[in-house]
């Protein structure tokens, strides 16, 4: 095999078998062979097809509604709307506000009103699109600011949260301030694979769900409660998942999927198209930030006032956590000794938000690294040094009051971000392809200028704010067919493309020393994993299966002890083999099973965390990873046009357990930070979304996407299992204010909007 | 949108020649694209729909020796032509060189775009065995992975090079 190209400075250090191997993912070989089964791959004999109807309103009530002329098509099995409905009708991740179907009320585009099953999936989308509904269209409430001050939309009110946070004297001043006011624009996850997935009525009433989703436990409650069934007659298995990125974390189509197949008592699948997918899952909040920095002449900061909303759309989705993270990080990873902060998530007629990838950190990182470049500017003092003066370390206190137990290396991770190679200079003799608009042909050599910018990004890791986060593992060692030991781990861990299935393998492997370990497939018949999300799998679910294949360990060193009437604790397991601790004498892994299988389960619960109190202070925060991100951009300023040369990042992750995977996350995030940073938007005018297609929402194409050179800091975090902290959000939340800073040193334009449009910079030099 | 036709006017039976055999499609809406018979009525599911208008690569197969986007393709409408799909690239079951190098470079997460990469690349590569990183990147621009961010994609595409030259010296 090849050696994976991998950043140069990674170090091997001593360390259990397995563990820090760029171990291949089992699954690869049938993604590669188109043999992987997804959830929109499933089938089943005498299965029906679903299909929603959704609202083309953003705002309006429903006089009547009138299923007889989809009932009357010949093929269509059931049609079902709130009025059928014999289970809880709302569901919702933190609030149940958001109903099943829509209950006289519509509150944003593309909100499900109904649902069809029909044997054929065009039959079930027309038969949808022939439900009358007679709508009395109303006024959408649009604008964030009009909503927190208006009329509720929803009988839960339109503030979904206001976290105040006041740390040491917010009305502290500096010799120097400096002030801006910034936008996000609403990005979507776009994960590959649409929603989707096959549910089956069982014959004890209940009903069987295979889907891509990132927490099957939490979908299993919701569902049973909309159901009006016992959590154990609702059984969830992990279908195929097709990517997630924070946007599988709410509903999509299981409730609905589930109620027809009770109904019909058949087998139904459903299939968001693309369209649908954009109205069918939440996206990252849009937000509109203001900051003021305050600092010493010196470059100390001093203080960080900020005030920020985020429009979390019609329901509360996640959106009370996303505010939580956002105010919490608003100044990003710099020490400020008192900090005065008000964030708000309300409730609009736009479309549903909640978690995307960096989940708060992103919005309030590119603003704050906004701020930090004007201050550097206003200070006269290089951009990279005045970070450098405030990175916040081990022992300081975050705004929240929270002294940082675990590593900080922002400081390094700045540092080394800085030192990575810089990209060759545009050559005169550049193909056109790699100017500025690349096949468009557009750009002239002449006209190209090049910039450069850096950002840090921070984060916590895993759940926050006194929820008992825990993962379950259950893991059995047993003697194979042919004799040899094999274990098997069994979680409900939601593998959806970010590669726990290695982890899983790797540290089995490392514990028990059986080469054989067999990952089972994802379900509800064993013990909830938490979310695959807030980076949170490898420490969460890691920790699970390294406390389970101890338990297993030691009832082998108590089998071998016994073998050779000695104590466990005389005991060790090395390479396959229990042996005593002087070495004098073993019992092999083979013998040991003899007498049977081992089999153990057990649950990693993080260390506590607190609330926050009335001054959003508060130990709320687990684990935080940081990344600082350098990209180099050219951008030809008469057109607008923006070609990002390369991303350099350097990170903080603990420690690699699998060096390729954390490679491949780390540029994945990066794409994403960078489709952020100069085209994803979801265009929403009056709460219609103008783009609901790959057609017209932009995603980074193999041309858009720079070379990454990346390094990483690798200072073990005690917390967490084998020192690995997450890796999946940092490298999201600051390669968007890299990218900006660069067109920003590019064009001299201030750019406090994202992503940055062609307009934003070409009409804005006209001026 | 137009009512739906009656049924009994709106399906039709044909033949599909799919990875070298011919395949009976029966009674089907005529409106199927051949990404749906594909893998709906014939058992075929490694092409995939990820956006259903020709943007994202993910249903890419083969038609007549030209890449084409499945979802953009009546199924109907191919009949007569050679169809090959992901599946068909390796009928015994083997890796090919790409999907070799997709594992072994970490090319593969979530996977959902992958069946359609390996095709795009397996064309690219017959087409101009030659092809650089640049024309590679152009080449695959219209097959879409929202996980990896291609770093890896171009590992693997840069490992096939190499072992074909090995192979050929």
């Amino acid at each position: 095999m090849p050696a994976p190209s991998l950043p140069s400075t990674f170090t091997r250090t001593r360390r259990a078998p397995g563990l820090g191997d760029s171990v291949l993912r089992p699954d690869a070989p049938a993604k590669t062979k188109g043999q992987f089964a997804f959830s929109s791959d499933l089938w089943m004999e005498g299965m029906v097809w679903g299909a929603t109807l959704r609202s083309p309103h953003p705002y309006a009530r429903i006089r009547s509604l009138d299923t007889a002329p989809a009932l009357a098509i010949s093929g269509v099995h059931a049609v079902i709307t709130n009025d059928d409905l014999w289970g809880s009708r709302t569901y919702g991740l933190e609030h149940h506000d958001q109903p099943v179907f829509a209950d006289q009320v519509v509150r944003f585009h593309g909100e499900p009103v109904a649902a069809v099953a029909a044997d054929h999936p065009e039959i079930a989308r027309r038969a949808a699109a022939a439900i009358g509904v007679d709508y009395e269209v109303l006024a959408p409430v649009v604008d964030p600011e009009v909503a927190m001050a208006g009329e509720p939309i929803h009988p839960a009110g339109n503030l979904f949260r206001h976290l105040k946070i006041r740390f040491g004297d917010p009305d502290a001043q500096g010799e120097v301030v400096v002030e801006g006011d910034y936008e996000v624009g609403m990005q979507d996850q776009a994960f590959l694979g649409p929603e989707s997935g096959l549910a089956v009525p069982s014959e004890d009433g209940g009903v069987e769900l295979y889907v891509a989703t990132q927490w099957l436990h939490v979908d299993r409650d919701q569902i049973a409660a909309c159901l009006n069934l016992p959590r154990e007659k609702v059984r969830l298995s992990l279908a195929g998942t097709g990517g997630a990125f924070g946007g599988r974390e709410d509903l999509s189509m299981q409730i609905h999927a589930c109620l027809l197949a009770l109904v019909t008592r058949k087998p139904v699948k459903m299939v968001y198209s693309r369209e649908e997918s954009f109205f069918g899952h939440v996206h990252r909040h849009p937000a509109r930030l203001w900051y003021r920095h305050h600092a010493t002449r010196e470059g100390k900061l001093v203080n960080v006032e900020c005030r920020m909303v985020f429009d979390g759309g019609a329901y509360t989705s996640s959106s009370t956590a996303v505010i939580s993270n956002a105010s919490a990080f608003a100044p990003g990873p710099y020490f400020t000794p008192n900090a005065k902060v008000d964030g708000f998530a309300v409730r609009t007629n736009n479309p549903p938000c909640g978690a995307m990838r960096g989940f708060g950190a992103v919005q309030t990182s590119f603003a704050a690294e906004a701020q930090m470049d004007r201050l550097a500017a206003e200070l006269g003092i290089d951009p990279v040094e005045l970070r450098l003066r405030n990175a916040i370390k081990t022992h300081d206190k975050l705004i929240t009051g929270q002294v940082i137990t675990g590593t900080a290396p922002v400081a390094e991770c700045i540092i080394a971000c800085r030192d990575l190679p810089m990209p060759e200079p545009l050559a005169a003799d550049a193909p056109v392809m790699a100017l500025p608009g690349g096949a468009g042909l557009t750009a002239l050599h002449g006209d190209v200028r090049r910039g450069v910018g850096l950002a840090v990004g921070f984060k916590n890791l895993a759940f926050s704010e006194g929820f008992d986060d825990y993962s379950t593992a259950r893991v059995r060692l047993e003697l194979g067919p042919g004799g040899e030991p094999v274990a098997t781990v069994h979680t409900a861990t939601a593998e959806v493309g970010q590669g726990f299935v290695t982890i899983a393998q790797q540290i089995a492997r490392a514990e028990l020393g059986a080469h054989e370990v067999v990952v089972q497939a994802a379900d509800t018949q064993v013990g909830s994993a938490g979310s695959t999300s807030a980076s949170r799998q490898t420490m969460m679910s890691g920790g699970a299966v390294q406390m389970a294949c101890s338990a297993v360990r030691e009832v082998l060193l108590e089998r071998a002890a016994l073998d050779l009437h000695l104590a466990p604790a005389d005991m060790v397991l090395e390479e396959g083999e229990l042996v005593t601790k002087d070495g004098g004498a073993s019992v092999s892994l083979v013998d040991a099973l003899r007498a049977g299988p081992i089999e153990a389960t057990r649950e990693f619960h993080h260390a506590p965390t607190e609330p926050l109190d009335e001054n959003g202070q508060g130990n709320a925060h687990w684990s935080l990873a940081c990344a600082a991100h350098r990209a180099v951009v050219d951008v030809d300023p008469e057109l607008g046009l923006v070609r990002v040369v390369q991303v350099a990042t350097a990170q903080d992750i603990g420690r690699a357990l699998n060096p390729l995977a954390v490679t491949g996350q780390i540029e994945g995030g990066i794409a994403q930070g960078v489709g952020l940073a100069v085209m994803e938007e979801i265009m929403v005018d009056q709460g219609r979304i103008r783009n609901p297609s790959f057609t017209d929402y932009l995603l980074p194409t193999a041309l858009d996407m720079p070379p990454v050179v990346q390094t990483w800091i690798e200072q073990p975090e005690r917390a967490a299992p084998y020192g690995a902290k997450g890796v999946g959000e940092p490298p999201t939340i600051s390669s968007t204010g890299a990218v900006v800073a660069a067109i920003r040193q590019a064009t001299g334009l201030p750019l406090t909007r994202i992503p940055v449009r062609p307009d934003d910079i070409a009409l804005a030099r006209r001026v | 949108m137009s009512p739906p036709p009656a049924t009994d006017q709106a399906t039709d039976s044909y033949r599909l020649s799919v990875n070298g055999k011919d395949r009976e499609v029966t009674d089907a809406w005529i409106g199927e694209s051949l990404l749906y018979v594909l893998r709906e009525r014939l058992g075929l599911p490694g092409a995939k729909n990820a956006c259903e208008q020709g943007e994202c690569g993910s249903c890419s197969v083969m038609l007549d020796g030209v890449l084409i986007a499945s979802c953009c393709v009546m199924a109907a409408d191919a009949v007569g032509s050679d169809v090959r799909t992901v599946e068909g690239l390796s009928p015994e079951g083997e890796l090919t060189d790409v999907q070799r190098a997709f594992v072994e470079q970490g090319a593969v997460q979530c996977g959902f775009c992958i069946p359609g990469m390996i095709v795009a690349i397996h064309d690219l590569l017959d087409r101009r065995p030659e092809a650089d990183e640049l024309t590679l990147r152009e080449a695959i621009s219209g097959n879409l992975c929202r996980c990896t961010g291609y770093g890896r994609i171009f590992a693997a595409f840069h490992a096939v090079k190499e072992e074909r030259a090995r192979a050929s010296t």
